[in-house]
């Protein structure tokens, strides 16, 4: 017997199983960053001391490192838009194009972090510097989890979208709420550390 | 659902091929059946071995400085005695399972498997005794504060949550509410992929340098950032644990809305799946705070960063050089922000087995159905917003001391909504007094006392008397031992028949139900005695220092004397439980005379993948027995469809 | 739930470009803002204004939270509520050291 509704959505409730499924996946990730910013809130507030972000980090490039994420976002969501209007070729094209925003995004934070270490700033120097790296660490770590699903569809799509054209675009549709939901992270990570 | 015409087509499918090779069907399976064996016994091994080291506990409690009996010799055998059973019992074992055996070679094997096992794992506690933690056998007290940690934490995260939720749950969720499998197989296996490793990291830790995490199951920092690194492990192996049950709960909850059978709506639903699917929404929304708190006290230990470490921390006469600024209150924040939920994790799946059973053997619908699982989803809310009342004692201030007393007391309403309407449940029933009853039975006066002594801890100034002293043990181990406990053994003795297509025996049931019953309030209820004379819990000699505890402490003696009478109670069900998968009385599909769709739809054991042979359609409630206009004894969920 | 016509999509895609621009925009108002370095206060409202802006575009088009199933409202409203839960009441353990109210 089949599982019902990995592809068609259920009437009373209008999805399919995977996406109500992201949803609760997401709303967990909520209150995992919903922790972690409520210890950066009370360290903070605690703190006799606690420097602004733009005096100690890099605000250009991250400002830059928001822009590769909101485009990855965009490409993200053409690419599942591409795929509903049956346009395979355009869909690979822009879930390629996300794939390399999350790539140049890791890549902006890595020489970020290398300039960091190399003024000997670790996770260990005060508390700040402890709360950047745990947060843009995680977050980072959240990125490259999509990279690699991305990767993976991007390896396996075309078979998948010739036997089962609606599940991919569901795949692909669940990968997007998943991605966006970490470019809405960055959102707030964003001016809470950098520029406040 | 499917289109009913494509059944029959889809049953010879599988027929076709029926023989999945043997680590696809036992080890890796996506089956929900299977999984939830394989939570199963882990979970019921875990039980075990988080038994044995309180019974360690209680011998060093009862008769502090003397060598542990018995277990001393094993501690320093050969390790190559050691592999030879593994690799006896893995040969014996793959053999049995291969299910090719017969007569007196299989009645050999068995016996090889059953010595090998009792021989194995009577070893790993001798293990434990190890020059560096009992020397000469006598319990050091490094030793006991990691037998303190271990035991909660193995009880809670390892063995109930895991039996509750990971083999209850999953065998019978899916099957009560008439579906096929979970709605996410793939995620079903790698759940159980997540809580086996989380589990062995977790018993590997007592075998690294400095032993197993010892700062207690709640691993308050400073102490804990500053412990062995067994608590690093500890860490890791948390991390698996809520990585499991993030899993878990998705899938839990998308398989409710998701993959009801036609026709049942929420309020046909079994109270089991009302207490599951609240169950999960708790593990969902509370267990990624800890996640976070592990990950960051993770950074504390590896990283050095100072989260939990506040400025000028003195450690033996030194300074610690860490940068300091962290706040210790912050980790009790995120801990009890998950860790009370989880009392009630560990309390309404209970209550769903214990609704079930009553409603069966009362041979009456469940009173206030409707009203129990709105008291379930308000309980679930409230869990949320009354963890605080943990941490009175921490100087975090009156103001929200106020607030947390008060939705303490407002909690307690629905759990008393819960107890007094399973209570009026029995009145006028026909009752049948077989063994999941009566462990179901139990539960009810148990949970009663452990809920009602919970009273003066939620009220901050009562609690500054009873905080952190035995009355806090005897009060929590009444909710879950005797409590959830019971319930899980009324489970086991009532859905075993499913799982097996055999019951269980009902004399060596009853051999098990009441020295079970004597001796665990021989345990807890001198605890209330000693906590009210002020004994504080995780004193490694018991109180026998202090002037105040020595009016109380000859219980310590009786209470660990309950103790070992509880091991020897369990003997009874340990053999029943082997002995009737093959030898039990074989029983159709519905010995129970059940109304739920796990009985009444499914063959015992149900189809190996997708349950039933027909796709049952639901038309009614879910306790339908005695109807009164009605010539029959009870009315199944669904009318079979005509094939 | 998303549109399925050919038109339609279309006239998501579009939308989708717009979100972008204003996304691009208020980024560049945030950093601008931060060189202002206003007194704290008034910069984390700021902030967090703009970022609260820019976040509802993502989940409201991107996610096409905007037109969803109830189901999923109420599992998110669910959540709000504990996060909300999860970051007020851990910095209200030092009200007492603020006492207001004395």
């Amino acid at each position: 017997m089949e599982i019902p509704y990995t592809i068609d959505d259920r009437p009373d409730t209008g999805l399919y199983n995977a996406k109500l499924g992201i949803w609760l996946f997401l709303a967990s990730e909520v209150m995992l960053f919903g922790a972690l910013f409520s210890t950066l809130v009370l360290l903070r507030t605690g703190a006799d001391y606690w420097p602004h972000g733009y005096e100690k980090l890099n605000v250009p490039l991250a400002t830059i490192n928001t822009f590769v994420l909101i485009a990855s976002s965009v490409t993200m969501v053409m690419s599942w838009a591409s795929l509903r209007l049956k346009d395979f070729r355009k869909h690979r094209l822009y879930l390629w194009l996300t794939f390399l925003c999350g790539l140049g995004f890791m890549v902006i934070k890595g020489i970020e972090y290398g300039t960091k270490f190399s003024h000997h700033l670790y996770p260990s120097t005060d508390n700040f510097y402890a709360t950047y790296y745990t947060l843009t660490g995680l977050h980072g770590l959240h990125v490259v989890g999509g990279m690699v699903v991305i990767l993976y569809l991007l390896l396996t799509g075309s078979r998948m979208w010739q036997s089962q054209p609606e599940r991919f675009t569901n795949r692909i549709e669940v990968v997007g709420l998943y991605w966006h939901f970490v470019d809405l992270v960055w959102i707030f990570l964003f001016p809470i550390l950098y520029l406040l | 659902m499917s289109v009913p015409e494509k059944q029959p087509a889809a049953v010879a499918e599988h027929h076709g091929h029926h023989e999945e090779p043997f680590w696809k069907k036992y080890i890796f399976s996506q089956d929900h059946k299977v999984i939830g064996l394989q939570y199963g016994i882990t979970a019921l091994f875990f039980l075990m071995f988080g038994f044995c080291l309180m019974l360690l506990m209680r011998w060093q409690l009862a008769f502090p400085g003397k060598p542990v009996p018995l277990l001393g010799g094993l501690a320093s055998m050969s390790r190559l005695f050691i592999y030879g059973a593994l690799l006896i019992l893995a040969i014996a074992a793959v053999y049995l399972l291969r299910g090719r055996a017969t007569g007196a070679v299989r009645g050999l094997a068995v016996a090889v498997v059953t010595l090998a096992s009792v021989f194995l794992f009577v070893t790993l506690v001798a293990r434990l005794l190890s020059d560096a933690n009992a020397p000469g056998g006598i319990i050091l007290p490094e030793f006991y504060n990691q037998l303190g940690a271990m035991h909660g934490t193995i009880m809670v995260f390892l063995a109930v949550v895991p039996l509750l939720v990971g083999a209850f749950g999953n065998y019978v969720l899916p099957l009560q509410i008439g579906a096929p499998d979970m709605a996410f197989p793939k995620l079903n296996m790698a759940s159980y992929w997540c809580y086996l490793p989380g589990g062995l990291v977790m018993l590997m830790s007592f075998f690294v340098p400095g032993g197993a995490a010892n700062s207690g199951w709640t691993s308050y920092p400073p102490l804990s950032n500053i412990a062995t690194q067994g608590q690093t492990w500890w860490l890791f192996g948390m991390v698996l644990l809520i990585t499991s049950s993030l899993l878990g709960s998705v899938n839990f909850i998308t398989t409710v809305f998701q993959l009801r059978a036609k026709g049942l709506s929420f309020m046909r639903l079994p109270f089991f799946c009302w207490a599951q699917l609240v169950t999960s929404f708790l593990l969902l929304l509370a267990f990624p705070p800890l996640e976070a708190a592990g990950i960051l006290q993770l950074a504390d230990r590896l990283l050095g960063t100072s989260f939990f470490m506040p400025s000028g921390l003195v450690v033996s006469g030194q300074v610690l050089d860490v940068a300091g600024g962290g706040s210790p209150l912050l980790w009790q924040h995120l801990f009890w922000f998950l860790a009370h939920p989880e009392v009630y994790v560990l309390i309404l799946p209970a209550m769903g087995i214990v609704a079930e059973v009553i409603a069966n053997n009362t041979r009456k619908p469940l009173w206030g159905y409707k009203a129990m699982v709105y008291a379930t989803i308000f309980l679930g809310f409230m869990s949320f917003i009354v963890w605080a009342h943990h941490m009175f004692l921490t100087g975090m201030g009156t103001s929200i001391s106020a607030f947390f007393q008060t939705t303490t007391m407002i909690i307690s309403v629905p759990s008393v909504v819960i107890l007094t309407a399973l209570l009026i449940s029995l009145w006028g029933g026909s009752i049948r007094f077989n063994t999941p009853m009566l462990f179901a039975l139990a539960f009810l006066p148990m949970f009663g006392i452990g809920g009602l002594t919970g009273l003066p801890l939620g009220l901050a100034p009562s609690d500054i008397h009873l905080h952190d002293t035995y009355y806090v043990i005897g009060h929590f181990h009444y909710v879950v031992a005797p409590g959830t406990i019971f319930a899980i053994f009324a489970g086991i003795y009532y859905w075993f028949p499913k799982f097996t297509g055999r019951k269980m025996s009902e004399a060596l049931g009853k051999l098990h139900f009441w020295p079970s019953l004597i001796a665990i309030n021989c345990v807890f209820m001198p605890m209330f005695i000693q906590g009210l004379a002020g004994v504080s819990r995780r004193l490694y000699d018991g109180g026998q220092q202090y002037a105040h505890a020595q009016e109380v402490l000859h219980w310590n003696a009786f209470m660990s004397a309950g103790a070992y009478m509880l091991l020897l109670a369990q003997i009874p069900f340990i053999f029943n439980f082997f002995w009737s998968m093959r030898r039990g009385e074989k029983v159709g599909a519905n010995p129970w005379q059940a109304t739920t769709l796990e009985w009444a739809a499914a063959p015992s054991p149900p189809v190996a993948h997708g349950n039933f042979p027909q796709v049952p359609v639901v038309v009614r409630g879910p306790y339908e027995y005695s109807p009164p206009d009605e010539d029959v004894e009870f009315l199944p969920q669904h009318t079979p469809q005509q094939a | 739930m998303a549109g399925h016509t050919v038109e339609e999509i279309k006239k998501e895609t579009r939308g989708y470009i717009l979100v972008f621009v204003a996304l691009a925009a208020l980024t560049v108002v945030t950093v601008g803002v931060s060189y202002l370095h206003l007194s704290i206060g008034p910069a984390i409202v700021l902030a967090l204004f703009i970022a609260t802006i820019k976040g509802s575009l993502v989940a409201c088009f991107f996610m096409h939270l905007i037109s969803e199933r109830k189901l999923i409202y109420s599992v998110l409203i669910l959540t709000v509520v504990f996060f909300i839960v999860l970051m007020v009441v851990p910095l209200s353990s030092f009200l007492d050291h603020l006492a207001p109210w004395g």
